[in-house]
């Protein structure tokens, strides 16, 4: 008894030490707004629209020795988009687009990540597709208040009808850019 | 010009069928052009249309309450009971109401990320309330449903005029209209 007792110990302080070996939990610095989701769509072909989902969280695991490992996931609240004019903005919300009411968030989870390529899940309008991310590591290190920091940049090209959306929209380009604080 | 115990001025004449006219016009113009597409060549030039009218609006209805305080109110029809004169007061400071809250709501979606509204490129209405969560939604809905409010309310005052003219006989509509 006392022997499973000390078997069991044993194996859950290892269990322990090998997660804590394992990559190193992250969660975006949404507190601090070191964090952005933003997109970029054609206006006419004469120029750009730009904005921005301003209410999003995430978490992601990274160890710079076993990057292959990392894993990401970010949950977008779909009505926080902005793109400074309320009335677009009032639109994009509207069944024309996005559908806020009837579908409020936009997900993205990591499958795998290998060769600067994080490949995920993106759930948008109820609709969920394979798309892979373009990702560059920003920067990792001590923070001057005690914390540690990993960040980096991820870019994607999305083709709007892939995802319900009108077609004259066309390619968007969304790029991410996030500062995780480790846990 | 100015309103007398027994008929409306010409001021007030105006002023009543002037709204009346832009109350069910701007409801039949909103109601086209949020369906527009993108690349329709009235898409920008309709709610342009649409906000310039409902900021004249907004200052017709101050001007149109300033003029009520300042008139005497013609008498109602002999005959009427007490509870046909409530419903006519209740119907009418409805249509205020509805009316302020309509031009209000309507002001708040287009002035909800600190833009003004452009009346005519004449001149410009500065936005003042900005940061209610969420705000051109909300106020998108208010507007909207109170406009179908204020509709039912116009189909429900004018089938009481036309009573009053052809049923009851009187002299109501006659009165709004300047005939004696």
């Amino acid at each position: 008894m006392k022997s499973n007792i000390l078997l069991a110990t044993t194996l859950a302080m290892s269990l322990l030490v090998s997660v804590s070996t394992m990559a190193a939990d992250y969660v975006i610095d949404i507190e601090g707004q070191h964090a952005s989701v933003n997109f970029k769509a054609s206006h006419l072909g004469y120029s750009y629209v730009i904005g921005r989902f301003n209410d999003f969280s995430g978490e992601f695991s990274h160890d710079s020795a076993k990057p292959g490992e990392s894993n990401v996931k970010v949950i977008i609240q779909a009505k926080s988009l902005d793109t400074n004019h309320a009335e677009r903005d009032k639109h994009l919300r509207s069944a024309d687009f996005f559908e806020v009411d009837k579908y409020p968030v936009i997900a993205f989870e990591s499958t795998s990540f290998k060769n600067g390529q994080l490949v995920g899940n993106l759930s948008l309008r109820g609709i969920t597709k394979s798309v892979a991310l373009d990702v560059t590591k920003i920067g990792e290190g001590d923070d001057p208040w005690g914390g540690y920091r990993s960040g980096f940049e991820g870019e994607v090209s999305l083709k709007a009808t892939d995802f319900g959306l009108p077609d004259w929209v066309g390619d968007v380009a969304v790029s991410l850019q996030v500062e995780g604080i480790r846990q | 010009m100015f309103n007398t115990v027994d008929r409306f001025g010409l001021i007030s004449i105006i002023l009543h069928w002037l709204m009346a006219i832009i109350v069910i016009g701007s409801f039949g113009l909103g109601w086209y052009m949020v369906d527009l597409t993108y690349y329709d060549s009235l898409y920008i030039k309709l709610p342009f249309l649409h906000k310039s009218v409902g900021i004249v609006f907004g200052l017709l209805l101050i001007f149109r309450l300033v003029w009520k305080v300042i008139n005497v109110k013609p008498t109602f029809e002999v005959g009427l009971s007490r509870l046909e004169r409530l419903a006519a007061k209740t119907v009418h400071w409805g249509f205020y109401c509805l009316m302020a809250l309509i031009v209000v709501s309507g002001y708040l979606i287009s002035t909800a990320d600190n833009s003004s509204i452009s009346v005519f490129d004449i001149f410009q209405v500065p936005a003042t309330i900005t940061s209610i969560p969420e705000q051109e939604d909300i106020a998108g809905l208010v507007h909207e449903y109170l406009s179908y409010g204020i509709i039912g309310l116009t189909v429900l005052h004018a089938s009481a005029a036309f009573k009053h003219h052809f049923i009851d006989k009187d002299n109501s509509l006659r009165k709004m209209l300047g005939i004696r």
